[in-house]
Formats: structure tokens, C-alpha cells, sequence
């Protein structure tokens, strides 16, 4: 069976999407990051979409379940590169995804996931 | 109109769905749409194959090349002999839905395209077609 | 039908040198003949390219002009349409082409078939209904060409009006100016994410000073763009709200969601500032003013005095 690689690094979690992915495989990668999430005691889920030409209502399901699951997991999630095309038509099929933090790149999503992170500590105060 | 170019395939499993977005892709490209419209159409077809697999027991696309006065179209017709569809207008509503999905296939593809057309019988099969116009 | 259409084929074929010469002579006649507008040799070249094409596509023996038999003459019709349309021709000016070469086939028929009026009768009926069927094509690509062209001028109208402009580095402006209809907000959309990408900007103010009235389809045209900027990881102010802008909003029911809306381009410039942990600070003075009445320097600028 076929999965996508995840990969760690440091507290993070980073998933690289670059194949047009089948249902099945969505799926496996949603069971795979909970799991992962879980062993590595990741803090946050960077989801890099840059090489998706299509996020349909499944695909769009998916991140949004990630999103939700990390966050009970107490982890958070930023899905990356989203292409302008993309989110025009995501937007159009009526799906804003707004349960889920977004950036440019990989590069500010990191920014991002660290300032959340840091947010969150100043809020719930140290563990 | 005309139909320039018409090809059928078989819509049954998981990985046609993405064998079908391929397809529609290949030929939105050739009939040169822009990428926004080729990202619309495509994600419209993954939207009804994935309905024709999940609701309608697998079915068939017909993926047709159209001109009509010098202009040129892209029209899919998704065909299944599932359960069809009882409430129409209810299965179009937003976040409907009845296997946990987000109910958003047959709505979404409708926003998606230029003409949407669905046609269904309860206990004989549902037919949807969409068509994008360049 | 294949076999009337042979009658109308071996008749064009037996003098098709003849038929064409008559029928460029007929266009040159007429008195809605353009000499300032299209040349002899234009006219000429295009009815030989016409008429032989129409010659081969009567072979095929259908007489469906929107077949893939007909193909080739309907390209020819696309192209001769688009070039009059060009050259300030009329509709009717246009379709002259094809009803005067109706009138050289039915006198070649006639002088063909005068031994026997049957099937004189018959080819006639044919040809008249081919070439009024061809006829009513050319008018109709040259209608379609005409809103192409007003399509196209719209389009870039469109993209002229909504320039996407950087205040900051980080902050982009939009000023919408004029009616946001579903086509405008494409084009507005597919601007605004594309400068996101370019210039990585974090926030976006979209001004609507310019936006005369705010009705629900508005509304819902802005939320599509604040939505999609936010996918792409930019942040969306509203500005400009006018007062009555404001009123219709609240009368209409609209629901803003989260969308931080301000009333002017600044104070929504103060913000995106703001967030971005900036701020504007007035340079420090040395209290004297210069000769030329301009104000002091700051320190760290010595100017030759």
C-alpha cells in the first residue's frame, strides 16, 4: 500500500503532497499523520499543497479533518502553497476552509506554526 | 454545435476518479482553456466521478469536445443505473448529504460550469451534465 | 439529398471558372461594393477559396453545413466574417457575399437544365436552402465576432480598473472602482492572489470608495475575495464603508463574518501596519530651520548647507 512520506522535523511534522492522490490514499495519509503526531509529540503539521493543481471537496474535507484532529492532539496544523487557481476555485465550489491556518511557503509557515505555538504558551501558561 | 471530439470511460473505482480528472485535464488543456477555467472543470468532474462511484454504483463519463459559432466547449455527462436521486432540489442544497461527505458535489459543480443539467429516476440511474464554454 | 447535391457539384464543376469570374463581377456591381474598403483581388481570392471549397464539401453528400464535412467552408465563412467585420463592413454587407453567388448558380442551373424543369425545380430548391443556411451562418460568426471583440474590450477595461497596488512592504491595496459583478470579481480575484504571490504580502485592504452601491450579490462577491486572498495566507481589511454603504449592510442582513472593515483607506493602512509589528515614528529634529525655509534635517542627515 502506498503512503506519503511525512516528514519530522524537530517538533514539526512536514508532508510534502505531490501526487494526484486517490480517496484511499487521502485517507491513509490522515490515519498516518494522527499516528505520527502522537509518537514524535509534534507541536505543529506543515501540509505543503504547492504541487496540487486540484483540492476538490474530499481533499478539502481531509485537510480540514487534519486540522481538527492535530488541534485535539494538541498540535497545529498550517497547510502551505495553496495555487492561486486553486484557491479561486475552492472558493467557488463554496469551501473557505476556515478551521485551517494557511501561508505562502513553507518557509512562513514555519513563522507561522512558531508564533501560534508561542501564542498558546502564553495562553494556557507553561505545561 | 458541433461535437469535435467524444470519448467515454469507465467510472467505477477510486482510481478512475483520478484517471478521470487526468482526462478532462488533457482535454481542457487541448481546447485551451485558461488555467483558472481548466482547475474549475477539472475539480467539477472530480466532484461528480466521486459521486458516481460513492452514490450511483459506478458508472460511466462521456468527456465531449464542443463548437458552437467559432467558440469552444468542454461538456461531461456522468451516467450511472444506481438508486437515483428521490429530492432533487434537496440533494442540490448545500451540505447536504448522505454519506458523511460535505455535501457540497452537486452544488459545487454547478457553480463550477457555465450550464448544469441532472436528470434522475429513483431506482434507475442518474445522469448530470455540465459544460464550460471558453 | 446526395444525389440533388451531385447535380448542384457537376454544374459548379463543369464551369467553375466561369461561375466564379460572374459572381466576382456581381459583388464588384453591387451597389454596396466598398472599393475603399476591400480590394478587387481580396474579393477575388476569397470567392475562389470559397467557391472551391463549397464545390468539395458537396461531394460528401450530406447537406448538414454544421457536419465535419462542412468544416472547411465554415472556417472559410469564420474568416471572410471576422475580415469585413474588421474592414467596417454590415451584416447584410457581409452575407451579400454568399446571396449574390446564389443568383450566378441559379442562372448557371437554369442555362444547365432548361430540357428538363424537374430537376431544374429541385436543384434550385436545394441551392436556394444550402446557401441560405450558409448565409445565415455568416451572419450569425459575424454577430459572435462582434461580442468577442466588446468581450475582449471589457475584459481589458476590467483589468485596467483594478490595479493592485503595494503600500508596504507586506500590504497591498486594491481600490475597487465601479460595479463588482461576477465576471469583475474574477478578474479582480485572479489579480489579487497572483500580486500575493509575487510580493509575498501578508495583508490585503480592499477599498470600495469607488463601489457605488452594496447590495447582497456584492456582499458576496467581496467574502469570495476575502476568502481566497485568506486561503493564500493574506489577511483582508474592507475599507471605505461609506455611511449609506454601512446602512445597506446592516438593512440588507449582510454578514461580514470575521472581516475587519474600516471606513478609510488609513485608518485600515494603521492597522495592516500595526499587525505587522510597525510603526511610523516622527524623525527627531535639530530645532533649526534651514535658509531656504525648509524644515531641519535630522541628525543623521547632514546636508551641505
Amino acid at each position: 500500500m502506498e503512503h506519503i512520506p511525512i516528514l519530522k522535523m524537530g517538533d514539526f511534522l512536514l508532508v510534502t503532497i505531490q501526487v494526484d492522490m486517490h480517496d484511499r490514499l487521502a485517507m491513509t495519509l490522515q490515519d498516518d499523520l494522527t499516528s505520527r503526531i502522537v509518537d514524535a509529540h509534534a507541536k505543529g503539521v506543515l501540509i505543503d499543497i504547492s504541487a496540487l493543481e486540484i483540492v476538490d471537496s474530499f481533499i478539502g474535507r481531509m485537510l480540514a479533518d487534519i486540522a481538527a484532529m492535530a488541534r485535539v492532539l494538541d498540535a497545529e496544523t498550517v497547510v502551505v502553497g495553496m495555487r492561486p487557481a486553486v484557491a479561486i476555485t475552492l472558493v467557488e465550489l463554496g469551501l473557505s476552509l476556515t478551521g485551517v491556518r494557511t501561508a505562502l511557503n513553507v518557509e512562513r509557515g514555519m513563522d507561522l506554526l512558531r508564533k501560534r505555538i508561542l501564542e498558546r504558551l502564553a495562553d494556557d501558561g507553561p505545561a | 454545435m458541433t461535437v469535435l471530439l467524444s470519448d467515454q470511460r469507465a467510472v467505477q473505482t477510486a482510481e478512475d476518479v483520478v484517471a478521470v480528472r487526468q482526462a478532462v485535464r488533457q482535454r481542457a488543456v487541448e481546447l485551451g482553456f485558461n488555467l483558472v477555467d481548466q482547475t474549475k472543470i477539472v475539480t467539477a468532474s472530480s466532484e461528480l466521478a466521486r459521486n458516481t462511484v460513492q452514490y450511483g454504483g459506478g458508472g460511466t463519463v462521456t468527456i465531449e469536445s464542443l463548437e458552437d459559432l467559432g467558440r469552444r466547449g468542454l461538456r461531461l455527462t456522468f451516467a450511472d443505473s444506481g438508486p437515483g436521486i428521490k429530492d432533487i432540489e434537496l440533494a442540490m442544497k448545500d451540505g447536504y448529504t448522505t454519506a458523511g461527505g460535505l455535501g457540497l458535489g452537486l452544488s459545487g459543480a454547478r457553480r463550477l460550469s457555465n450550464e448544469f443539467h441532472i436528470h434522475s429516476t429513483p431506482g434507475e440511474g442518474t445522469r448530470v451534465t455540465i459544460t464550460r464554454w471558453r | 439529398m446526395s444525389d440533388r447535391s451531385k447535380t448542384l457539384r457537376e454544374t459548379i464543376e463543369k464551369d467553375e471558372a466561369g461561375i466564379l469570374e460572374r459572381w466576382i463581377d456581381k459583388q464588384l456591381a453591387a451597389p454596396s461594393f466598398r472599393s475603399d474598403r476591400i480590394s478587387k483581388t481580396e474579393l477575388a481570392e476569397h470567392s475562389r477559396r470559397f467557391l472551391s471549397s463549397l464545390r468539395q464539401s458537396l461531394g460528401s453528400g450530406t447537406p448538414d453545413v454544421q457536419s465535419p464535412a462542412w468544416a472547411n467552408v465554415r472556417q472559410i465563412l469564420e474568416d471572410i466574417s471576422v475580415s469585413r467585420a474588421q474592414q467596417g463592413f454590415s451584416p447584410s454587407e457581409t452575407a451579400l457575399f454568399i446571396f449574390s453567388l446564389k443568383e450566378t448558380l441559379f442562372e448557371q442551373l437554369n442555362s444547365e437544365l432548361t430540357k428538363d424543369p424537374t430537376a431544374l425545380a429541385a436543384a434550385i430548391i436545394d441551392t436556394n436552402q444550402l446557401l441560405d443556411k450558409l448565409g445565415l451562418y455568416t451572419t450569425e460568426v459575424y454577430q459572435t465576432g462582434r461580442e468577442k471583440v466588446i468581450v475582449r474590450q471589457q475584459q481589458e477595461l476590467m483589468e485596467l480598473s483594478t490595479p493592485v497596488v503595494m503600500l508596504w512592504d507586506g500590504v497591498l491595496a486594491l481600490p475597487v472602482i465601479g460595479t463588482l459583478d461576477s465576471s469583475r470579481t474574477q478578474v479582480v480575484m485572479e489579480n489579487l492572489l497572483q500580486r500575493i504571490v509575487d510580493t509575498g504580502a501578508l495583508i490585503a485592504i480592499i477599498d470600495i470608495t469607488g463601489v457605488p452601491t452594496v447590495d447582497t450579490l456584492t456582499a458576496q462577491h467581496l467574502l469570495k475575495t476575502v476568502a481566497a486572498a485568506r486561503l493564500m495566507g493574506a489577511d483582508c481589511i474592507i475599507s471605505g464603508i461609506r455611511p449609506q454603504i454601512a446602512q445597506t449592510i446592516v438593512h440588507l442582513g449582510v454578514d461580514l463574518g470575521t472581516v475587519v472593515t474600516k471606513a478609510t483607506l488609513a485608518d485600515a493602512l494603521a492597522i495592516a501596519l500595526r499587525r505587522l509589528g510597525l510603526t511610523v515614528v516622527k524623525a527627531a529634529t535639530t530645532g533649526k530651520r534651514r535658509p531656504d525655509g525648509e524644515a531641519p534635517s535630522a541628525p543623521s542627515d547632514r546636508s551641505e548647507d
